[in-house]
């Protein structure tokens, strides 16, 4: 590893932003729940789901995960320990500490896009930020991972075997140079190991 | 990279109008991230400027991500490769220009988004409506006008239309022709009937318009105490005194100092008690206006004025 390379990979994040859709409920409550209270990096997701999926997704997550979990307002600004989730219908974008949403046109069929959030947050972020893909049926995620990885950021993504829908995750792979595939189970001290680094 | 940047792009993102230490805050987030593309940020900072000076269209206050966003849509389908290139196609070519306005001042929208929205707006803000000799309505950013017409269809069905004045704004002029027109796809119908009848609509929801190939035609009657007119919310000033605006999902692409600017305009152009509805991911919360308000309905964001 050149020097470079390494300083990268010990690079505490700023931010942490996840995609996931099909199983992601599941998935989403796993990692958040494994985290430990009080983590220090605030997180960023994306789950595709119905326009009327309403609060209760927003609960159910919010009751197995020792963080706030919030569904995303405009102009929230960024807070740690805290998990802000996509609202069904609008885009999520990353400005530098806080968020902002559209209504911009689905991107690949969908509305909130994993792509969206990913390549703002490269945008905004650059090397500070991790990125994480999770089980899924579709494409979306891919660009924005080869986005986090152009603009230095180090990506996640859930090994496919161990997906509900291996399809996603097994797109973020072929298409950007991810940094780590992991199963399920072992994301969370991932994130905990980067987070203290 | 921590140090150096003070920050132009802090200036476009960094709002006037908030607490100095959230300002500083922003400031200080911009510096430490700004290494990987500031010189692209530089770039569309400098093609605003040269678009704001040469045409008169001010971008500069929009909210950055988006803005990005469809920016790079425009650079792609020109075929450019830098915003500096896009700069000067823009500044030499009126018509990408055209191309490029049109980009960025199309907002999506449709009949009854958020019927929850609207049953509210039924059950709870007709009632007070209905107290006044005459209502005046203030549709601000209504796009192509999709909300227009459902706010008619409403009004229409409260027996409250006819004295009724709806001034449906937009920037976007070619959006406003459309919205004139009353036409809209026809495939859209199933989705608008659902939200309708959850909305509370009292009819058939197929007796407003008439189908014509793929088209749905919207009765001319329902436009009848409609002014569309261009207002461009940047830039413009009051125009007239309102018991009702709705302004749902158009603050949303604008950065916290233009957002305060409208907000502060909607509040003066508000008569005493008047109701303001914005977008279910939106709120006054640490805005200037924040306190000139009631929350009237909390979870459908609408707001009362105090006095």
């Amino acid at each position: 590893m050149t020097t470079d390379a390494a300083a990268r990979a010990r690079m505490r994040p700023d931010l942490i932003v996840v995609g996931a859709s099909a199983g992601g409920l599941k998935a989403l409550e796993m990692v958040l729940g494994a985290l430990p209270r009080g983590f220090p990096v605030p997180i960023v997701a994306v789950q595709h789901r119905a326009r009327e999926s309403g609060d209760t997704f927003v609960e159910v997550l919010g009751r197995g995960s020792p963080l706030p979990v919030h569904e995303v307002e405009d102009d929230d600004q960024l807070r740690a320990p805290g998990v802000y989730l996509a609202p069904p219908d609008y885009h999520v974008l990353i400005e530098p500490g806080r968020v902002s949403l559209s209504v911009d046109d689905p991107v690949s069929y969908s509305r909130p896009s994993i792509d969206v959030l990913f390549e703002s947050a490269a945008d905004a972020y650059g090397e500070r930020v991790c990125a994480v893909l999770l089980t899924g049926a579709n494409a979306d995620g891919a660009k924005g991972l080869v986005r986090i990885k152009q603009a230095g950021g180090y990506a996640i993504v859930q090994d496919p075997h161990t997906a509900e829908s291996p399809e996603m995750p097994a797109a973020g792979i072929a298409s950007a140079a991810v940094d780590v595939v992991l199963p399920l189970e072992q994301i969370a001290s991932e994130l905990v190991r980067r987070a203290a680094t | 990279m921590t140090t150096k940047r003070s920050g132009s792009y802090a200036r476009v993102v960094d709002p006037r109008g908030v607490g100095a230490a959230a300002a500083s805050a922003l400031t200080r987030a911009d510096a430490e991230y700004a290494g990987v593309s500031s010189l692209e940020r530089l770039e569309i900072q400098l093609l605003l400027e040269g678009v704001f000076r040469h045409y008169g269209h001010d971008f500069r206050s929009y909210a950055f991500s988006s803005l990005r966003r469809r920016l790079r849509k425009r650079l792609e389908a020109e075929g450019l490769d830098t915003f500096s290139a896009l700069q000067s196609l823009l500044l030499h070519d009126p018509e990408a220009m055209d191309r490029l306005l049109r980009d960025m001042s199309v907002n999506v929208t449709g009949m009854f988004r958020d019927p929850t929205f609207f049953h509210a707006l039924r059950q709870k803000v007709v009632p007070i409506l209905r107290t006044y000799p005459f209502v005046r309505i203030w549709h601000a950013g209504c796009a192509t006008g999709e909300e227009v017409y459902a706010l008619a269809i409403m009004l229409e069905e409260e027996g409250l239309y006819e004295r009724s004045r709806i001034y449906a704004t937009d920037m976007n002029s070619d959006a406003l022709e459309k919205a004139k027109t009353g036409i809209f796809p026809l495939a859209r119908m199933r989705e608008y009937t659902s939200n309708y009848l959850q909305g509370g609509g009292t009819r058939s929801f197929s007796e407003y318009y008439s189908a014509n190939y793929d088209a749905a035609l919207f009765d001319p009657k329902l436009r009848r105490n409609v002014l569309f007119a261009q207002h461009n919310l940047a830039t413009d000033t009051s125009f007239s005194e309102f018991n009702l605006i709705l302004c749902r999902n158009v603050l949303i692409y604008f950065d916290r100092q233009l957002k305060e600017r409208v907000y502060k305009l909607f509040a003066d152009s508000l008569a005493s008690f008047g109701i303001l509805c914005l977008g279910r991911r939106e709120s006054l919360r640490f805005t200037a206006v924040e306190t000139e308000y009631e929350e009237f309905d909390a979870r459908e964001r609408i707001y009362r004025r105090r006095r």
